[in-house]
Parts: C-alpha cells; sequence; structure tokens
C-alpha cells in the first residue's frame, strides 16, 4: 500500500504537465476554461492522495510519537532556554 | 473614507489579539518562540496555510493570470497542493522528531548538529536572512500598494486634464513628496500621478509593519499562530466573498453561473490566449515545479513545524493543504481572467503594473463597505506572513548568533526576547527601506525569492537521508546555492525582466542543478561523517 501511495504522488506529478489541453481554450458549463477545472481536479487528487499517505505511509509510529512527546516535555523542563544543536 | 474605518478597525483588533495572546505568555523564550510545542491539528493547518499563502498568492496570482491567463494556476498552484504537502511529510515530520529528541529551536541549529560544524551556520544565517528580505519585501510593497489602491479618488480627464474626483485624502494632506507622483508624458509632478487622493502606500506600508510588529512583540509564537489562524480564516471567507460580489457586479445577470458565462464569454471574444496556455513554454511550464520546494527551507515554516504538540498534529495539514490552495487560488486566477473580459476598463497605469489588478476590481466593483472588508482580507493574507517571518528571524539571530556565540548564560530570558525584537526591528526598517525603490512585479519578486530557497532543498533532504553527505558537500551546496542565485538574479535585472528565462527553464532549474551537483561531488571526495555523527541521525532499527 505503502509504494501504491508513492506512485500516486508520481502519478500526480506526471499528471500535471498536461500538455494535451495546452491549446484548448474551451469553457466547460460556459464559464470555466478546460485547464483550469483539469489542475483543480489535480489539487483534490492531492489532497486525497496525500490522506492516503497519512493512513498507509506515515513515518513515525505511535509509540515513537509517544516517547518522543515524554522527552520533550521532560527537556522543556529541565531547561526552559533550550536551543539545542552544538 | 467608510474603508479606511474598516481597515484600522481590523488593524485593532488585531492589536487585541496580540495582547490577549500575550496573557497566555508563560515568560520563557521558550514559549515565545515555538508556544511551547503545544500546537493542535487545527492551528497547525491554519498557521502553515497563513504563512505560505501571502500577497504572492492574491495579488500576485490575480494580476500574473490577468497578464498570463489561466495556466498561473497550474504553474504555481497545483503544483504547491502536490509540493508542499510532500515537503510537510518527507521533511517536516522528521524535522519535528528530531527537534523533539535534540531540543532544536532553529534550522541552523540542525545543520550545524549534523554536520558537526559549528561555522557552517554562520555561513547559512546570513543567506536564509538575504532570501528572507525580498519575501519580506514582497509584502511590505504590497500591503502599502493594496491600501493606496482601495482608497484612491477616481481619474476623470477634465479639459484634457487627468483629475482626481472623490479622493479620501485632499491634495496637501500628506507632504508633496508622499503625494506627487511624475507624469511621464510631461515630466511634471502631479497628484493624479502620485497617491491619486488615496493613502499613499509609503505610509499604508508603514502601519502594516508597526502592526505586525506590536502583536508579534506582544503574543510571540502563540500570538502570531492565533492571529495567523484568525486571519486564514477571515481572508479565505472575503476571498468567496470577493469572488461572488466581483462576477455578479461584472456581469450583471440574475443568477452567479449566468453572470459567470457572461463574464466567460467576454473573455472567450476578447483574450481567447487567457483561457489556455498558448504560448507557454511547456518547459517553463514543468520547471516551474521546482518553485514550491522551497517550502522545505523557510526558516519560519521550520519553526512553525517545530510548534507542532505532536507528529499526527502534521496529517490534517498535509491532507487539506493542497484544498485551501484551491479555495483561494481558484478565484484569484478566474478574477485576474475575468479583467480582460472587455466587461470591464482597465486603464492604462494599472495595464502597466497588474500588482493594483485586484485592488482596482475590488473598489470598482464592491461598495465602499463591502471594498474595505475585502481589503482587510487581503491585509489579513499579507500580514498572517509577515508575522511568521520576522519571529523566524529574530529567533534565528537571538539563537544561531547570540545565544550560540555569546554563551548561554551571558543573558537573562528578557534580555534575550528584547535582543530578538531589536534585531527583527532594523531588519524591517530595512525592507522597508527597499520597498520605497521602484516596485517590482510581486508575482516575479516572489518567485526569485522561492527559487532561492528551493535551491537550498537539497541540502536538508540530503541531510536528512544520505548518510554519506559531508561538512564539505554542505558548505559547498550552500556557496554554490547563493552565487547561481545572485548571478542569475542579477543577469534579470534583479526581477526588472519579468520574462527572464535560462536555457529556456525556470532559474530555478539550474541553480538547484548546480547547488546539487555541488553537494554530491564535494561529499564524495571528502571523509564521510563519523560513526556517532551516523548513530546519531540514522539509527539502526531494531
Amino acid at each position: 500500500m505503502k509504494y501504491l501511495v508513492w506512485g500516486l504522488v508520481v502519478l500526480l506529478i506526471i499528471l500535471h504537465q498536461d500538455f494535451w489541453f495546452w491549446d484548448d481554450d474551451r469553457l466547460v458549463f460556459g464559464f470555466l476554461p478546460i485547464t483550469l477545472l483539469y489542475h483543480a481536479c489535480i489539487s483534490i487528487g492531492a489532497g486525497f492522495t496525500w490522506y492516503l499517505a497519512t493512513l498507509f505511509a506515515w513515518p513515525l509510529d505511535e509509540d515513537e510519537v509517544a516517547r518522543l512527546a515524554r522527552n520533550a516535555a521532560a527537556a522543556k523542563h529541565a531547561n526552559p532556554l533550550q536551543g539545542g544543536g552544538k | 473614507m467608510a474603508q479606511m474605518i474598516i481597515i484600522g478597525g481590523y488593524l485593532a483588533l488585531l492589536l487585541i489579539l496580540g495582547v490577549f495572546a500575550s496573557r497566555m505568555f508563560r515568560g520563557t523564550s521558550q514559549d515565545y518562540m515555538l508556544a511551547s510545542h503545544s500546537i493542535g491539528p487545527f492551528l497547525l493547518l491554519m498557521s502553515l496555510f497563513g504563512t505560505t499563502m501571502t500577497a504572492f498568492a492574491l495579488v500576485g496570482s490575480t494580476g500574473e493570470s490577468f497578464e498570463q491567463g489561466v495556466g498561473v494556476y497550474g504553474m504555481l498552484a497545483s503544483s504547491s497542493g502536490i509540493i508542499h504537502s510532500l515537503c510537510f511529510f518527507v521533511l517536516g515530520v522528521p524535522l519535528w522528531k528530531l527537534g523533539c529528541k535534540y531540543g532544536y529551536t532553529t534550522q541552523i541549529q540542525f545543520f550545524r548538529d549534523r554536520f558537526d560544524s559549528d561555522k557552517l551556520g554562520l555561513v547559512l544565517f546570513p543567506v536564509l536572512v538575504g532570501l528572507v528580505i525580498p519575501y519580506l519585501l514582497i509584502g511590505v510593497m504590497a500591503s502599502g500598494g493594496v491600501v493606496n489602491g482601495v482608497t484612491q479618488g477616481d481619474i476623470v480627464m477634465i479639459d484634457g486634464v487627468r483629475t482626481v474626483v472623490e479622493p479620501t485624502f485632499a491634495e496637501g494632506t500628506f507632504p508633496a513628496f508622499l503625494e506627487l507622483g511624475v507624469n511621464e508624458a510631461t515630466g511634471e509632478a502631479s497628484f493624479a500621478f502620485g497617491s491619486k487622493g488615496g493613502l499613499p502606500r509609503e505610509i499604508a506600508s508603514f502601519v502594516i509593519c508597526c502592526v505586525v510588529l506590536t502583536y508579534v512583540f506582544f503574543g510571540g509564537m502563540r500570538g502570531t499562530a492565533w492571529a495567523n489562524a484568525f486571519q486564514t480564516i477571515v481572508f479565505m471567507a472575503l476571498g468567496v466573498v470577493t469572488f461572488y460580489v466581483i462576477a455578479n457586479a461584472l456581469g450583471g445577470q440574475d443568477s452567479l453561473l449566468a453572470n459567470m458565462r457572461v463574464i466567460g464569454q467576454g473573455v472567450a471574444e476578447n483574450h481567447p490566449e487567457k483561457l489556455d496556455r498558448e504560448g507557454m513554454s511547456q518547459l517553463v511550464f514543468l520547471t516551474y515545479m521546482f518553485v514550491p520546494l522551497s517550502v522545505g527551507m523557510f526558516p519560519h515554516l521550520f519553526q512553525h513545524w517545530l510548534t507542532a504538540r505532536s507528529a499526527n498534529s502534521f496529517k490534517l495539514p498535509v491532507v487539506a493543504h493542497p484544498i485551501f490552495i484551491m479555495i483561494v487560488w481558484l478565484p484569484c486566477v478566474l478574477i485576474g481572467v475575468w479583467a480582460t473580459s472587455g466587461l470591464i476598463t482597465i486603464p492604462a497605469p494599472i495595464e502597466a503594473n497588474p500588482n493594483l489588478v485586484l485592488p482596482f476590481m475590488v473598489r470598482n466593483l464592491a461598495g465602499p463597505i463591502l471594498g474595505g472588508f475585502l481589503t482587510a482580507g487581503v491585509l489579513a493574507a499579507i500580514m498572517s506572513s509577515l508575522d511568521s517571518q520576522f519571529l523566524a528571524i529574530g529567533t534565528m539571530f537571538t539563537e544561531d548568533v547570540v545565544v550560540h556565540h555569546g554563551g548561554k548564560n551571558r543573558f537573562s530570558e528578557k534580555q534575550i526576547v528584547l535582543i530578538a525584537r531589536l534585531f527583527i526591528i532594523a531588519i524591517v526598517a530595512l525592507t522597508y527601506f527597499f520597498s520605497l525603490y521602484e516596485p517590482r512585479r510581486v508575482f516575479v519578486l516572489g518567485v526569485w525569492c522561492f527559487s532561492g530557497f528551493s535551491s537550498l532543498f537539497p541540502l536538508v533532504f540530503a541531510a536528512l537521508y544520505w548518510k554519506r553527505m559531508t561538512k564539505a558537500g554542505a558548505y559547498a551546496c550552500v556557496i554554490t546555492a547563493i552565487a547561481s542565485w545572485i548571478y542569475l538574479f542579477s543577469q534579470s535585472g534583479f526581477g526588472m525582466d519579468a520574462g527572464y528565462y535560462f536555457l529556456g527553464m525556470m532559474p530555478v532549474a539550474t541553480m538547484i542543478a548546480c547547488s546539487t551537483t555541488a553537494l554530491v561531488v564535494v561529499s564524495l571526495l571528502t571523509k564521510p561523517p563519523g560513526e556517532e555523527t551516523l548513530a546519531k541521525f540514522f539509527p539502526v532499527k531494531h
């Protein structure tokens, strides 16, 4: 499923280059340029693809998230000035 | 005058919000800069989206679609829907995790740690601040232009002389250097070629800067996140209202659909080339896809990522961001194209300065009260970016220069916050100074600014995912990115040549190719990172 999600992201990037509508000035429903409608659909498709990504390809597991949250809270109380790094 | 009262009321409301947020301030620099990692999914979505949508998205997109047609949406809006969320996903979440684990507040702390280099921050700091300045400039410049545009009087020809009728501010209200412009035909100074009876853009920009500075200073990151959420709701709602009002006023029919059909027909008859991408290069369109990669290196977005309460807070922004972009950009692009329908006459000075297309449409097609609210909506979008940028540069200066090089115990909490504020004021003053010069097209300047940040994308991506990347590779990447940006930006006349391409492509493609090549070649030629660094950033999963 994870690979399918990343495949969809690549597909969106390819579909974004819509040379087939390049010189098409048709108005859909009499007011919406077809190229604009197509790219609005790309935006909706992106939202759906990223929804699938959060379900099936999320990079952190819940245990790790809980542990990090605890560490962050402990670090905050120990040193409010913080500023990590070197 | 009604517009002025509404705009003034809106600015006062923001100040109250900032003061209210300051009552929740916990008194630590950590709370001031990162809201103590307390921001949940909704506030994170609104603040990330409000921050990325600026004058570029409203004023710039309308102006550019007026110039180039509907192809502008594909160039930046639908591509950003894919790429921005990709960056939140592949960069934002891992960086949030590392930020929680090792206590980072800024990007530079992460890079210093990852490459085990104290001096890398000194190279990166001026580069990031230098690239933020044009971004700030877009907001400062556009806010002045929009307020001036909607408060201007009407221009009529009386006895062959351009005359201002019903000005908001009569001639002589402000000093002459703020009111008068040059009539290029005669070379004479004229009110009708200057502020045209509106609030002079220099004053409007100054007031906007002061308001944003005040609520950022009072409320810190918490105030900024709240103000961003509030302003994002305001500009999205008013954007939809603007679209509805302009469509009805322009079409003059009984229903919205009938109005849009009449306007669409007008564009098809007068400027059919605006309805497709005829004349637009496919290679340029393709290479525009690199521009949204800039979000991966925006210092203010890095800081917003770190405010998240948990990694799950990212899920809503990742999903909703493309849809929100569509809600904002689609009406703006259509309004820009509708300005060419022949149903409204666009005067030559507006045609020559596309930044003014949206304020012109609002002023002429909405009444003064609605016009005032719509202007507040545009200002909301501009200010919701300026605030985060102000806070980010202040945080970088205190954390990466003052505290890091001056010593952690040298300054008190209060002194650190004060130093951050003074540095922000200095940068805003410098930006304001630049805004007084001849204005560039918001869209063009925005693309150059984003291109600079995009050229640094390989740095953050490789730092997270390529073990073999070395300190020398990081230096090479940063130096090559900024050198190629300066060279190409200067070749375009510092944004004056709006149609500047390099090798038939967007200059950003060349910049990314150069910085990536430098990063890879130098990393492979130098000693790999130590075991300790690899264990810290690339732990083996059991």
